[in-house]
């Protein structure tokens, strides 16, 4: 039997993680921005059934870049453990920073742990508060820290420029159709610093809207609409029309 | 499956296997009937009273009396039994309150849990057999005295009808147009059968139920001062009824048996009906 090669730990770390950020950089964007009404999430995503942004629980949604299967995973966990402790405490004891933590724990012990591969995801968590200075959105990078963000965040492929266009055109109290085109604009930005066209069809965008009267806030807004907004005058009233598209497909 | 949601530990296994999940399998202890239960004294515990519901084309009303009793005892005045399940669903439940109060939180968790977790709604058949598997695990409650049975009423997408789900205490189910639960049954069924009809409104079928609950409590409860909790599922949704909207019904009742008090009456039969209606027998 021969000797494994000696590597060291800070090697092996590190390979671990350009492991992991490959495939995250390989996947689409995903853009969370906070809005006056709430939390927007803009995905850049073709498919209508395989969802990058879904709802948690009443005022928390999640939104994941990266290897489909495993943040697949990672959501049903979070589904669980949100509806669980919502049934064993009180549905307002369920929150994101506790969701986060769990996230967090989860990803840092798959990273560091030898028999696994590394999660190639990038998580984020939100929670909309009952005024903007009360919304949470945590990132939660492949290797289990938590970064705690505010205003706008972009995580996936070519997160860097996204996010510092974000940064530098973003402002707070935006209405949802000027935060809608703001994530737009950064989504269409490659890595060669050229720009592709975005059709609100390759666009899945939610919502956490807390000025909706139920008690969960989260809802998809149709393609439609989502044309609408991008294309009209900004900020219409999310609940105007196509509420039907809430929560599900029907 | 112990359900650990305290620690801030990494997700628990049973969270992150892959496969169905349903709150009521990852609940410590299994969720209610693997519970051990005491060999006597359920008889002490409160007891909700009856629940109707009938159908009518656009819908399903329910309805549900309020006191609680232990044993004999009033227990309490303002209990609630008829409850959203989500929705396009509602339920009514009878019997001991805490179970009920316990089978109802633990219905809607399965309900949106299945929603967020698969992405779609489940049809109300699948409900309803949901519920019925409830119903079943909580069997052993059942020969304790502490049974739960309640009734379960939706719209169906896909039939576009409101449906009405009875169960016994094994968890049988079966559909009906009508259908009454609970101490005052007997007395409830009675009533709506001579009282409910294909082409009620809805504003007659909650008038119906709420005869009927008045037939269960044998009509003798005229001092009763809190009105029955009404709620009606469309296609647009559950919508409990505004208390005012009850209180309006209950009067109307009420008054209506201060000049008959027995309630309205049926017709012995068809020829008598067509007689007293005019129509051509």
């Amino acid at each position: 039997m021969s000797t494994p090669f000696y590597v060291s730990p800070q090697q092996a770390m590190a390979d671990r993680a350009e492991y992991a950020r490959k495939g995250i950089a390989r996947g689409r964007s995903v853009v969370v921005l906070q809005y006056a009404d709430g939390i927007v999430f803009v995905a850049e995503n073709p498919s209508r059934a395989l969802h990058k942004v879904s709802e948690i629980y009443d005022r928390i949604a999640f939104a994941a870049v990266g290897k489909y299967n495993e943040f697949e995973n990672l959501r049903i966990g979070g589904v669980r453990y949100a509806d669980l402790r919502g049934y064993t405490y009180d549905r307002t004891d369920v929150t994101a920073r506790g969701l986060a933590n769990v996230y967090a724990q989860t990803l840092g012990t798959i990273f560091s742990a030898n028999a696994e591969k590394p999660y190639e995801v990038e998580l984020i968590v939100a929670e909309v508060g009952a005024d903007s200075s009360e919304d949470q959105i945590y990132r939660l990078p492949h290797d289990g820290s938590i970064v705690d963000e505010h205003g706008s965040v972009a995580v996936g492929g070519n997160s860097d420029q996204i996010g510092s266009h974000l940064d530098q055109n973003y402002r707070e109290d935006m209405s949802l159709g000027e935060a809608l085109k703001l994530a737009v604009a950064g989504l269409v930005r490659d890595g060669s610093g050229g720009e592709r066209e975005l059709t609100a069809d390759q666009l899945e965008v939610a919502l956490l809207d807390r000025s909706r009267p139920q008690q969960r806030k989260f809802k998809r807004v149709a393609a439609g609409q989502v044309a609408r907004l991008l294309g009209g005058a900004n900020g219409s009233s999310p609940d105007d029309e196509a509420d039907s598209a809430e929560g599900s497909e029907e | 499956m112990a359900a650990e949601t305290r620690s801030a530990g990494r997700a628990p296994a049973a969270f992150l296997t892959p496969g169905p999940s349903s709150p009521s399998a990852q609940v410590n202890g299994g969720f209610p009937g693997d519970r051990p239960l005491p060999s006597e004294g359920a008889e002490e515990a409160p007891y909700g009273t009856t629940v109707v519901a009938a159908t009518f084309p656009g819908g399903v009303v329910l309805a549900g009396d309020r006191p609680a009793t232990t044993g004999s005892v009033l227990a309490q005045q303002n209990l609630e039994n008829v409850f959203p399940a989500d929705e396009h669903s509602g339920l009514g439940i009878p019997g001991a309150t805490g179970p009920a109060a316990e089978v109802v939180r633990l219905f809607r968790s399965e309900l949106e849990h299945s929603e967020k977790a698969e992405g779609s709604r489940l049809s109300l058949e699948g409900k309803a057999n949901r519920l019925a598997a409830l119903v079943r695990g909580h069997l052993a409650g059942a020969f304790h005295g502490l049974a739960v049975v309640p009734l379960f009423a939706g719209w169906d997408k896909e039939r576009r009808k409101a449906r009405l789900f009875t169960y016994d205490v094994t968890g049988g189910r079966s559909e009906a147009r009508f259908a009454a639960v609970g101490p005052g049954a007997v007395h409830a069924r009675g009533s709506l059968k001579k009282l409910h009809g294909e082409d009620l409104s809805e504003e007659q079928a909650a008038t119906a139920a709420v005869q009927a609950l008045r037939d269960a409590a044998d009509g003798s409860d005229s001092s009763r001062r809190i009105p029955p909790v009404v709620a009606a599922i469309t296609e647009d949704g559950y919508r409990g009824l505004e208390q005012s909207e009850v209180s309006r019904l209950v009067r109307r009742v009420h008054e209506d048996r201060l000049q008959l008090p027995d309630g309205p009456q049926a017709p012995i039969s068809q020829a008598h009906f067509d007689r007293r209606t005019g129509r051509d027998g």
